[in-house]
């Protein structure tokens, strides 16, 4: 059964970029966009499995820093090869200036 | 002294696997995310300046080559046309596969196809391969883009300075391709997804093959494929030059890309034809870097890297006898140096792999 959990604070995230957030053996990726809203997808792309942390946010897109795969982290469809599997994608909500997600 | 089999579906591949070379997680120097995400930011200025000279130089050579054409005195509009088709292509075929050269992707994208089919590579299959490059670099088994397999083979080398074996596979895939199949090892490392369209590529290069021999045929004359085609073969010496020098005569099966990668100082000339791949430790460890920033990586990073060569001559004059003795000891490489400033090699993941460095 999904749950709301308290993940990170607001300040921790740079707009235009992600943090690496782990719980109960997952691990997740998290995203401020450029318009301020907060986005939740699995941390490791479908590719091969390296870890989006190190990676690039461009607008609503995340490149994996391993070969340059996209998704687009709000839906997480992947957008370019060699990613062909899309990202799973968590709800977000910001309560009190703390960022939840639910999974 | 052990066999090496560079083949995708042999023992060493299988090996790679068992062992856990294959998808390895590597070594990375730190460098702080700030100054990271700063590096890799991208941009479309210096590409868009990059291409406007490099396509104006193509069209003024290759127009005065054909003014000239069939005098002699074409020829070195042609060499310095060549260079740029079958030199400069590559790594723009290179960079733009990574996605890193244009900030907007559709430009990636077109001068992507554009080079892919100036160096004859299937743009579906090499953007694979080079994948597996970067997961696997030179993981033998593993990596497709080996080019100094033990021992070396040196006449095939040579014979590439004039792009003629990459030429001859280029060719052969391209109508294997064409003809609805795909190569084994090719398969290994190509989604099904991704298939037809390797084939549907190789089909609309060859009808522009065919377009140009046809013209060729009707004029009477090998002009035609000096524009499109030859170059693949008389400009390709730049790009063996300088590829040579990437991975040449250092370890194999290790996961820390300052032990198999090279990284060395060229003129403006040359990297602005190889677009800046001469910092090749630089790029291994951190694709995501566009070719424009790569001197400012080296600045942040040199501190843990073995010092770069100083020229194309230190280069290879480092490599040159390493290459010769693996013809006699394919177990031979050479071990760099670390400086004092660097953290160490994990000699405990590489042991096995490296066996006995180089003195």
């Amino acid at each position: 059964m999904a749950q709301w959990i308290d993940a990170c604070s607001t300040d921790d995230i740079e707009e235009e970029d992600l943090i690496r957030f782990d719980h109960a053996g997952r691990t997740f990726a998290i995203y401020h966009s450029p318009d301020g809203d907060f986005f939740c997808t699995d941390g490791l792309c479908t590719h091969e499995h390296v870890h989006l942390e190190d990676g690039l946010v461009m607008e609503y897109e995340i490149e994996c820093p391993k070969h340059n795969a996209t998704f687009d982290y709000r839906t997480g469809e992947a957008m370019r090869a060699p990613a062909c599997v899309n990202l799973n994608t968590y709800k977000t909500k910001v309560e009190g200036g703390r960022v939840w997600i639910e999974v | 002294m052990a066999k090496r089999d560079y083949s995708m579906l042999g023992p060493d591949a299988r090996r790679a696997v068992e062992t856990g070379l294959a998808a390895a997680e590597w070594y990375h120097t730190d460098v702080p995310r700030k100054e990271m995400k700063a590096l890799m930011q991208r941009s479309d200025g210096p590409a868009i300046r990059d291409t406007i000279i490099l396509f104006g130089a193509m069209i003024l050579f290759a127009g005065v080559g054909i003014a000239l054409w069939p005098s002699w005195w074409s020829a070195p509009f042609w060499l310095a046309y060549g260079v740029l088709f079958g030199s400069a292509m590559d790594s723009r075929w290179h960079e733009c596969g990574h996605g890193t050269a244009f900030k907007t992707r559709h430009y990636n994208d077109w001068m992507y196809q554009i080079a892919s089919f100036c160096m004859i590579r299937n743009p579906v299959t090499w953007r694979w391969s080079h994948t597996r490059h970067h997961t696997d670099t030179i993981i033998v088994g593993r990596d497709p883009e080996i080019v100094f397999m033990r021992p070396p083979e040196l006449a095939r080398i040579f014979a590439n300075f004039f792009g003629i074996f990459d030429t001859i596979n280029g060719v052969r895939r391209m109508l294997l391709n064409a003809a609805g199949k795909i190569h084994p090892e090719e398969a290994t490392w190509i989604p099904e997804t991704e298939q037809p369209k390797v084939i549907r590529v190789a089909r609309i290069w060859l009808a522009v093959y065919l377009a140009v021999i046809g013209l060729a045929l009707w004029m009477g004359s090998i002009l035609p494929l000096m524009v499109i085609g030859l170059p693949r073969l008389y400009g390709a010496w730049h790009h063996v030059l300088t590829g040579l020098m990437q991975h040449g005569g250092l370890a194999e099966n290790v996961i820390d890309h300052r032990l198999n990668s090279r990284t060395v100082y060229l003129n403006p000339i040359s990297r602005f034809i190889y677009w800046n791949m001469n910092y090749h430790v630089e790029h291994h460890m951190f694709p995501m870097v566009p070719y424009h920033r790569l001197p400012d990586l080296h600045a942040a990073i040199k501190h843990d890297l073995p010092a770069p060569n100083r020229s194309f001559l230190d280069a290879y004059r480092e490599m040159w006898p390493a290459i010769k003795r693996q013809l006699l000891n394919e177990d031979y490489f050479l071990k760099r140096e670390l400086p004092p400033t660097a953290k160490p090699y994990r000699e405990d993941f590489h042991v096995e792999a490296l066996g006995q460095p180089a003195e």
